[in-house]
């Protein structure tokens, strides 16, 4: 058995397209570093020059988020399914509209231009 | 107490009721593990969001921000808005709501009734539309004042100040506080407040994961955190799926008689798996979580009947937290 990683639409483009990518590894941080081989790209889009996870880019293994778990030293099992979320408020509309209006770049991110 | 000198007064101060049927059982002689439902439905507007609509209305009232007769804009797409419609009503204040045109029709009759005015943007635009209609508004409108509830610290005092005190004074016990994470504000106010008075408590965060439709990001660089959040006084963190939120909506109902929004679904899944980890670990836990509104609201969705799976189609593309 493998690891099963859930890709978010925003990332496909590194996956061909997949929804869904198997990878394996005994850390979050290899896992990355073994679909990286086969999706080059990807890891970068993930993890910052620091070698932290990207500010906002949620990782969760069996819906527990990797934060709370030691991140990119998070252990992993055969078996564990790992998703990959942009982060994003509960309620993101009211909080994309908000911080847009006042300038909030930077921590919100930046209001997409039209 | 149960007399107010007005409807403001009766903020707060919900029942929490314990939850003997859904609580996992335990082995004979392990020590209890109990879970107990916190009902800010029972709030004036019928939502945990009362409590900080009126903290953040009394600070900018307190500061000279507000002054009688000034119009609130709110970008909201839920309960935020009915609690601003009622305080707003009661204060002496005009309140403009912009939201996205895919919210429940409850909503929409809710703050119509409580006097609000409500700019739609169009569903398909996502995030990015409704951004885009909502900086038009202030850009025509720059007298409005807009409380921004995701950066807005009064939001965290008003559950440091009521939320945190009234558990603890109701379950001096407590080892888990569970609660959605939205705005972030319940987590940091209650969180911080029980983390300064009861010993290693955990503090479990449950966010809804919606479909991509609904957030309509087209790169991570759009990604949003609230000014509010500061991780460090979270301990776990939970995504939890529409299917599994219903599931525990319906449960709540079926099994205890509380009857929930779907968002509280998500926080009960939250707070099973904690609950099931201490009774595993034969740990003693009270594990009390928020009921952040009722399922009135959401009727219309038809997703408290049927088979899981229609459910789940039912609330596709809709923010059910």
């Amino acid at each position: 058995m493998a690891i099963e990683v859930r890709i978010p639409t925003i990332l496909r483009s590194y996956t061909g397209g997949a929804k869904v990518v198997e990878g394996s590894g005994e850390s979050l941080n290899d896992l990355l570093s073994d679909l990286d081989a086969r999706y080059s790209g990807l890891r970068a889009r993930l993890v910052t020059d620091e070698g932290a996870l990207h500010r906002f880019v949620n990782v969760y293994v069996n819906d527990e988020d990797v934060r709370f778990l030691g991140s990119l030293d998070a252990k992993l099992s055969d078996g564990d399914t790992v998703t990959i979320l942009p982060a994003v408020a509960g309620g993101a509309f009211g909080f994309a509209a908000a911080a847009a209006i006042l300038g909030h770049h930077g921590t919100a991110g930046s209001a997409p231009a039209r | 107490m149960t007399r107010y000198e007005s409807l403001l007064d009766a903020c707060g101060g919900t029942p929490l009721v314990g939850l003997p049927r859904l609580s996992p059982a335990v082995p004979e002689g392990a020590p209890p593990v109990r879970l107990w439902a916190k009902l800010e439905d029972r709030n004036p507007t019928g939502s945990v969001k009362d409590r900080a609509a009126l903290f953040m209305v009394r600070e900018a009232e307190r500061t000279g921000r507000l002054r009688q007769g000034d119009t609130i804009l709110e970008p909201t797409s839920g309960n935020t808005g009915i609690s601003l419609a009622m305080v707003a009503k009661l204060r002496g204040y005009r309140l403009v709501c912009v939201m996205p045109e895919n919210v429940s029709a409850e909503r929409v009759q809710l703050l119509r009734m409580y006097g609000a005015e409500i700019i739609f943007s169009p569903a398909a635009g996502g995030s990015n539309q409704a951004v885009a209609t909502a900086k038009q508004i202030a850009a025509e409108h720059p007298d409005w004042v807009m409380l921004y509830q995701y950066g807005n610290q009064a939001n965290v005092r008003a559950h440091y100040e009521t939320t945190g005190p009234e558990l603890l004074r109701d379950l001096p016990t407590i080892t888990h506080f569970v609660a959605g994470l939205g705005t972030t504000g319940t987590l940091m106010g209650t969180g911080r407040y029980l983390r300064e008075k009861v010993e290693d408590i955990e503090i479990v965060a449950a966010e809804p994961r919606y479909g991509e439709l609904v957030y309509g990001l087209r790169n991570i660089d759009e990604g949003y955190v609230p000014e509010l959040y500061d991780g460090t006084v979270l301990t776990r963190r939970f995504s939890v799926g529409t299917r599994d939120a219903v599931l525990r909506t319906r449960q709540l109902v079926e099994v205890e008689g509380i009857f929930a929004g779907f968002s509280t679904g998500a926080v009960l899944h939250a707070a099973l798996a904690v609950a099931h980890e201490a009774v595993k670990a034969g740990r003693r836990a009270d594990v009390a979580f928020i009921v952040a509104d009722g399922g009135w609201k959401y009727l219309s969705t038809g997703a408290y009947g049927g088979t899981l799976a229609d459910a789940e189609e039912a609330l596709e593309g809709q923010l059910w937290a």
